[in-house]
């Protein structure tokens, strides 16, 4: 453990300082200091996907990424990608399709799917399935992800 | 930002909490005020006063606020499938409003009476039911009410939205909420003096007729999934009470062994991280949850040794032919088994393996808990808060009614998953260290030390006559306990944290068999129960997963079935359509035939040989309280590999009157793939001392690559049945599809489960 040291955090958009042991996850510090609800816990192992953030644009588990790793990028997480005024395409596609059960595991998908899509925007079924491989939901929600996936390419497309 | 739930709303009144929702029932005025006002009221309908939080009350269930708003007082739970939505539309059709009046509020054991928590896919069959006659009966008092009010007989009124009028005179109305005025109703009603899921009540109403329904059978959409898609709704890991610290529990490295000791010098550290430790129970608390962590994974602990519980893993199924039998059932006894099976002209042996299968929620569980030395409060993400509430209580050794349980949704939960223990955890550390304690588990948590669904053996025969007839079917399953702890967490055996203090295990000896619903001459259909391999505190603990013991037995008796159809000569489909004894089911597996293109055929494919690739298709039926399902898996087997690739399902599915289809829908779909997840790969696996799934790599499940290509539902609607329950049944036939399907494609049938790549390579090389 690092001693704590104040950290300046880009979190939607807005300054953050925290005091914390950089070797913290960042994690912790999006949920405990800067008070979000959205990315969860779920593994602390970088292998399902439920606190992905973006860092610099890059689909990021924030589990598994310190505090003292983010100094200085712009993190965005879920509820800065959208809102329901403003909604990114895939949340727009998500509530259309109606995708999550449970919702825990929401973070993960959306975040990686923005993400491959940006890079991808014409990814075809392959590369929607094989992008989003590594991330879990528990619910059984995978057909209505990859609709909304699709749904979303579509509208962004047009 | 977040939302801050205060410890003072453990004071709050339901009153109180209907005028936070800005839906005034009863005005807060002074004392004397109010006797003024309520004098000046005595020929007002109802009561301004509420009547006590019992199923025999009307209040209980619904109220209408003087905006017209309608609320539903819901004591079953929503794990995601929408059941607050299905009971909306249920009370909205019997009310007649529109469904966007009514919001249901689901499980705060202060403002909804027991009605058993999400369990057994009863929250549309039996929940849904009491709240139905309970809105009729709410319609029926305010019609009434009406017709005195406007000098008309109750014949001659219509509503609509709420507003009651004089047939051909709109102009004579009166609204629900002019006659409430905000009060409440204070009308008994009978209730048939059960908790839980049997609780039912009703009054004189007789509700609607299926061919009247404008709501029911409506798609409405979720409620939760906006705020769960911008991040916005927090969920029971983001509850956060003033005050509130975090603690974490240790487990032993190896099952079955006991704190012996500890250094709390090794986290002193830490500042303000401190051990809690009762009997067998130890944990940390400190005031940041990355401090608990810490504290948790650094602490020294030394423990005694559980020796080798387990055994080898190689050994689980001959552990469990071998083991002593603690309860025995026969389920189904119809004719003499032995007699048919000494006269068949063929008789068939068969025997299937099912290993131990984890929850592993998306998370693992969070709770928690404020723990006063007189009262309490627990937020927990668990099905069923009632019984919650009533488990921290027993722990804490006050009284369950000075216990409020209130439910946030949690990281998903299909049965009695780890949250159960985390409340109990939550409320030993909040005892200890005078603060409200918020736990959450770490991974393992969540994957090695959940309850688990039990591994077991199942035993076929049958005998078919020189005409290949069917005469004899033979059943016996002999595995764990279905229940080593109750899916519900209410007594300290119950929960981790009470068996870490002393309470044993209490299994219900109780295992399931097959429905009997095949007309297959002379059935003998039961059950044999073994011990636990631990008597107490152990990760290889049951209890149910949901489906209780649905998957293990369907991959028996639903291949089993496809392999008396083969030596009978039978296609699969032709053998259920003659066998089944109910048209509901034979009309099933004809829809599902003619939805997926089934061809007839006896035995496997014999068409692709040299082929790498090879695909086949498998049936499976299955009953599940009052739902039928039946599931043609069409699958690709990749003999190279032994991947086994579910391309697709055809889900025929009857559960009686359809509330919300499209939520039924993909209610199904959750099913089928988490079945499919269960079907192919999942295994918990454990060492002679230790389980050894403690993650996502140790205990895969199914992803996106290997997800169907096409679910195809076909939603049978029978308005003239009850509405049963859809969020299992579909996982049943699952296992039995996928694998007769893998024999159609190999010629090889696969008898041990999960159906896994190394198992189907080596099946067929």
């Amino acid at each position: 453990m690092a001693a704590p040291k104040r950290i300046k955090l880009n979190v939607d958009g807005k300054p953050y300082s925290v005091t914390a042991d950089p070797e913290m996850p960042l994690l912790y510090a999006l949920r405990n200091d800067i008070g979000l609800d959205n990315p969860h816990f779920g593994c602390g192992l970088a292998q399902c996907g439920a606190c992905t953030v973006h860092v610099d644009g890059a689909a990021t588990r924030s589990c598994s990424f310190t505090v003292g790793q983010a100094e200085g990028k712009k993190v965005v997480t879920l509820a800065g990608l959208g809102t329901p005024e403003k909604p990114h395409p895939l949340q727009k596609a998500y509530v259309d399709e109606q995708v999550p059960q449970c919702g825990y595991c929401v973070n993960g998908w959306i975040m990686t799917a923005a993400e491959l899509l940006k890079k991808n925007p014409k990814a075809d079924d392959k590369q929607i399935r094989e992008g989003l491989a590594g991330l879990k939901c528990r619910c059984g929600t995978h057909m209505s992800i990859i609709r909304a996936v699709k749904r979303a390419a579509k509208e962004m497309a047009s | 930002m977040t939302k801050m739930i205060s410890i003072e709303d453990f004071a709050f009144s339901r009153r109180k909490l209907l005028q936070g929702a800005g839906a005034l029932v009863v005005s807060a005025a002074a004392p004397a005020v109010a006797a003024k006002k309520a004098r000046a009221a005595t020929a007002a309908f109802g009561s301004a006063v509420k009547p006590a939080l019992k199923p025999d009350q009307l209040d209980s269930f619904i109220a209408i606020t003087a905006d017209g708003k309608v609320t539903a007082f819901f004591g079953k739970m929503d794990m995601g499938q929408g059941v607050d939505v299905a009971i909306s539309q249920i009370v909205a059709e019997e009310l007649d409003v529109k469904y966007e009046r009514v919001t249901s509020i689901l499980g705060d054991t202060q403002t909804s009476v027991n009605q058993g928590g999400a369990s057994g896919s009863t929250a549309v069959q039996n929940g849904g039911k009491a709240m139905r006659a309970i809105a009729a009966e709410a319609r029926r008092v305010l019609v009434e009410e009406a017709a005195k009010r406007l000098g008309a007989s109750v014949g001659d009124l219509v509503v609509d939205d709420g507003v009651v009028s004089v047939k051909g005179n709109a102009a004579k109305k009166i609204s629900y909420a002019d006659i409430l005025q905000g009060r409440y109703f204070n009308h008994k009603l009978k209730w048939n003096k059960r908790y839980g899921n049997g609780l039912y009540s009703e009054g004189k109403a007789k509700p609607k007729k299926p061919s009247e329904y404008k709501v029911v059978g409506q798609s409405f959409p979720r409620t939760d999934i906006p705020g769960k898609v911008y991040g916005t709704s927090p969920m029971i890991t983001d509850v956060r009470v003033p005050g509130m610290v975090h603690g974490r529990v240790i487990h032993p490295e190896k099952a079955g062994g006991m704190p012996k000791a500890f250094d709390a010098s090794s986290i002193k550290h830490i500042k303000g991280a401190r051990v809690v430790h009762e009997k067998g129970f130890i944990g940390v608390v400190a005031n940041t949850e990355w401090d608990a962590v810490r504290a948790s994974q650094e602490l020294k602990v030394t423990w005694s040794d559980g020796g080798n519980p387990f055994g080898d893993q190689k050994n689980l199924y001959d552990h469990i032919r071998k083991a002593k039998v603690i309860a025995k059932k026969h389920d189904t006894k119809e004719g003499d088994v032995a007699a048919a099976l000494k006269g068949a002209a063929k008789v068939i042996e068969a025997e299937y393996e099912w290993p131990f299968q984890s929850h592993a929620s998306m998370g693992p569980a969070c709770a928690i808990v404020d723990a006063n030395p007189k009262n309490a409060v627990v937020w927990t993400g668990s099905q069923k808060p009632h019984y919650t509430a009533e488990g921290v209580a027993a722990i804490l050794k006050i009284k369950a009614d000075d216990v409020r349980g209130i439910w946030v949704p949690g990281p998903g939960s299909y049965g009695r998953n780890d949250a159960g223990d985390a409340a109990a955890q939550a409320a030993l550390l909040s005892k200890a260290v005078g603060k409200p304690v918020r736990v959450q588990g770490m991974r393992h948590e969540g994957t090695a030390w959940d309850p688990k669904s039990p591994a077991s053996i199942h035993r076929c025969r049958g005998g078919l006559d020189a005409n290949g007839n069917v005469v004899a079917f033979e059943f016996m399953s002999k595995g764990f306990d279905r229940q080593d702890v109750r899916s519900n967490e209410s007594k300290p055996q119950d929960n981790l944290a009470g068996q870490q203090i002393g309470a044993k295990l209490r299994p219900a000896k109780t295992f399931r068999s097959p429905e009997d619903m095949y007309n297959v001459g002379a059935r003998l259909i039961g059950w044999e129960v073994i011990p636990p391999f631990i008597p107490r505190y152990s990760p290889l603990r049951t209890s149910h997963l949901r489906d209780p013991l649905g998957p293990q037995i369907q991959f028996a008796s639903e291949q089993f079935h496809d392999e008396m159809a083969e030596v009978a000569g039978m296609d699969p489909a032709a053998y259920r359509l003659k066998y089944l004894k109910d048209p509901r089911d034979r009309d099933l597996v004809k829809a599902a035939v003619e939805k997926s293109g089934w061809k007839e055929r006896v035995g496997p494919r014999k068409d692709q040989g040299g082929k790498t690739t090879v695909s086949g298709r498998g049936i499976s039926y299955a009953y599940r309280n009052g739902t039928r399902v039946v599931v043609i898996a069409e699958v690709e087997v990749d003999k190279t590999t032994g991947r086994v690739w579910p391309r697709k399902f055809t889900v025929a599915h009857d559960c009686g009157l359809i509330i919300n289809p499209e939520a039924l829908k993909l209610c199904l779909e959750g099913n089928i793939v988490m079945a499919a997840s269960r079907s192919l790969y999942e295994e918990v696996m454990f060492d002679a001392d230790r389980v050894t799934s403690v993650d996502w790599a140790t205990y895969p499940i199914l992803e996106t690559p290997d997800a169907p290509e096409v679910i195809d539902c076909v939603l049978l609607n029978r308005p003239d049945k009850p509405a049963t329950g859809a969020g299992e049944a579909a996982t049943r036939p699952v296992s039995g599809a996928i694998a007769n399907a893998v024999y159609d494609a190999t010629g090889r049938r696969l008898r041990r489960g999960p159906v896994t790549a190394e198992r189907v390579k080596a099946l067929v090389s």
